[in-house]
């Protein structure tokens, strides 16, 4: 009685009943397959979080200016005044002394305008600020330059506009660069173009930005405003973000003539938002798994059920095996193999029908496929036939050959 | 030896201190109204049962201290069965029948399929071995079923009212086939209640509430 041997009997025993074996394999196909996607998908959307975080920029720190927003603790006490950022504050956060973690500081001054190319008009965001505002933002010159700070000083009326800007205001094939665009009652002359970005995970269009300087936006589009909206603070390095958000606390605490456990602004570190998000994911991706994992399990109880089905229909010839000579192994390893047999092509179909779910895009979520959770959803539906089919075999193993000839 | 079943409250005496001792190479037949034991018989004879209390010796060794695997290879090397209803393996060709106890033995694949073939053929079956056993007559379906009882060349036979489901014709075919089998020299143990049938015995006991009420030898009824 060779492995073989086992293995053509079984598969006879299958295929005298086609549809329930059918249906027992498909409760682990849809286990194993609901595995690998589902953590396909969980894996796929922390990646998804991740790229967009990094293209952030990990080394980044927000400051909101609050009041603009009309909300947080800024009532306590009498801190009631509206709290700004300011110019001064920039000056103090670029200092280096007070801030040794702290690289750039741009401060952002952004209002909501309609730029004119000849007969093309487009509502966008004008954002003022300073130089490095776009390598803190991680934007990229497609063509032309960046606005410099002699065009800060000089109060220059020059922009760099984004691609959705472009596209709506100039028709294709005609360089936006060196062409004058009409920002209010102000005329702004390109001087660059922004390579496309995409969405942010805000699902924000970054491409629809005009960026000029901000004394040019306080002269021409603002109104003289003293204050900023917000401000990027880019630190040194990755491993140094934490120390610039305390040393940025600390500075604007002391401009502001208050503790940072009071100060009237937000401050958002990306470091701690990519953690976070990715134990978040971690979490969702486990969840996922588990839940999969249950439907694997209830794959696996179909196969138990179905074995104690076919052991009790035939009994009676599990009492003809035995009186011409059958021993208990070679009747154990019979059932048994029959019930590995219906969990491994369940398990095969289930990678398969994994790897084909997952190449489609699922809520949004372009899945990734863990190699890992293929070989664990196979060798776990494995182990499952041999887990829920040892008892339904030991049961047809241990029939008395008497009891089970007289069975009708 | 004796045998008895706990049936609910009630305990039932199947076999009442029967001695019974079955020579190489004979031919009994075992009679008896249903009920009388003569399956009880069969099934110790056969070490598909052991007795209550008693012994059985078999070749000379005593099966009661046979353990359970010990016992399967008994049974697959020293007795083929025979049954009334036939039991060959649904949906199972006759020849795939007749192989199976010489797979249990572990005889390799081509060497069964000769051995297989050779009792299939020496049952007359020779051209329904692709045959399954829905796709063959009573008659043909114990055939086969002798044939597999025979394809491990035991040396004896026990058959269970073998003819109990055939048609007259087929009955004396069977025993036709029984009988040449025993002058082969093999033991053959028949229990029917069929007196024609027992006819073609060399030995007739006769079991009645468990006992042996009459045990004589006769004269054969030749085979066709």
């Amino acid at each position: 009685m060779n492995g073989l041997e086992n293995v053509r009997i079984s598969l006879r025993g299958l295929a005298a009943n086609k549809l329930r074996s059918g249906l027992t394999v498909l409760g682990v196909l849809i286990g194993v397959g609901a595995v690998i996607v589902l953590v396909a998908v969980g894996t796929g959307s922390s990646q998804a979080v991740q790229n967009r975080l990094k293209a952030l920029g990990t080394n980044t720190i927000t400051i909101l200016n609050r009041g603009r927003f009309g909300r947080g603790p800024s009532t306590t006490g009498t801190q009631t005044q509206a709290a700004s950022i300011t110019t001064s504050d920039v000056k103090d956060l670029e200092d280096r002394t007070q801030a040794p973690d702290i690289a750039t500081v741009s401060p952002v001054l952004s209002t909501s305008l309609t730029g004119t190319y000849g007969s093309a008009t487009y509502a966008t965001t004008v954002t003022g600020t300073t130089p490095t505002y776009i390598g803190a933002e991680d934007y990229q010159i497609a063509g032309g330059r960046n606005i410099t700070a002699a065009d800060v000083t000089a109060h220059s009326q020059v922009v760099v506009l984004g691609q959705t800007v472009v596209s709506n205001l100039f028709s294709p094939g005609v360089n936006p660069i060196g062409q004058q665009v009409q920002f209010g009652s102000a005329r702004f002359s390109v001087v660059g173009v922004l390579a496309a970005k995409g969405s942010s995970s805000a699902g924000q269009n970054q491409d629809d930005v005009a960026i000029v300087p901000y004394t040019a936006a306080q002269d021409q589009l603002t109104g003289y405003a003293t204050s900023f909206s917000e401000l990027i603070v880019q630190s040194t390095s990755a491993q140094t973000i934490d120390a610039a958000e305390q040393e940025a606390a600390s500075v604007l605490a002391s401009d502001n003539r208050t503790t940072t456990a009071n100060l009237p602004f937000t401050i958002i570190n990306q470091g701690s938002l990519e953690s976070a998000s990715a134990s978040t994911n971690q979490t969702f991706t486990v969840l996922l798994g588990a839940v999969a994992a249950i439907s694997l399990l209830v794959g696996g109880i179909g196969i138990m059920n179905i074995m104690l089905v076919t052991v009790t229909e035939r009994t009676r010839e599990v009492g003809i095996r035995k009186a011409i000579g059958a021993p208990k192994s070679a009747i154990l390893s019979q059932f048994l193999t029959e019930a590995v047999l219906l969990s491994l092509i369940g398990g095969l179909a289930g990678v398969a029908a994994g790897l084909i779910g997952s190449r489609f895009r699922i809520v949004g979520v372009t899945p990734v496929v863990a190699p890992t959770s293929i070989f664990e959803a196979f060798a776990v539906s494995v182990a499952i036939g041999v887990f829920f089919g040892f008892y339904p075999a030991h049961r047809a193993a241990s029939l008395s050959p008497i009891d089970a000839l007289r069975y009708e | 030896m004796s045998k008895r079943y706990a049936m609910g409250d009630i305990e039932v005496h199947a076999l009442r201190k029967v001695s019974l001792t079955v020579e190489r190479g004979e031919f009994l037949a075992v009679m008896g109204a249903s009920g009388s034991g003569k399956s009880t018989l069969m099934h110790i004879i056969g070490c598909l049962d052991v007795p209550t209390s008693g012994r059985y010796w078999l070749d000379g060794v005593d099966v009661r201290l046979l353990e359970e695997n010990m016992l399967s290879r008994v049974r697959n090397r020293k007795i083929g069965f025979v049954f009334q209803s036939f039991n060959l393996i649904p949906r199972t060709s006759a020849l795939a029948n007749v192989e199976l106890p010489l797979t249990y033995a572990g005889v390799g694949a081509k060497d069964r399929r000769r051995r297989a073939l050779a009792a299939l053929e020496a049952v007359g079956l020779g051209d329904r071995k692709d045959h399954q056993p829905s796709e063959m007559s009573g008659g043909q379906q114990q055939r086969a079923a002798v044939a597999r009882a025979i394809a491990t060349n035991p040396a004896i036979l026990l058959a269970d009212e073998p003819t109990g489901n055939l048609d007259s014709a087929a009955t004396a075919e069977m025993m036709g086939i029984f009988a040449r089998l025993n002058a082969e020299g093999r033991t053959v143990v028949v229990i029917t209640h069929e007196p024609e049938v027992a006819g073609f015995a060399g030995r007739v006991v006769r079991l009645r509430d468990g006992e042996i009420v009459d045990d004589h030898r006769q004269a054969r009824r030749a085979g066709r």
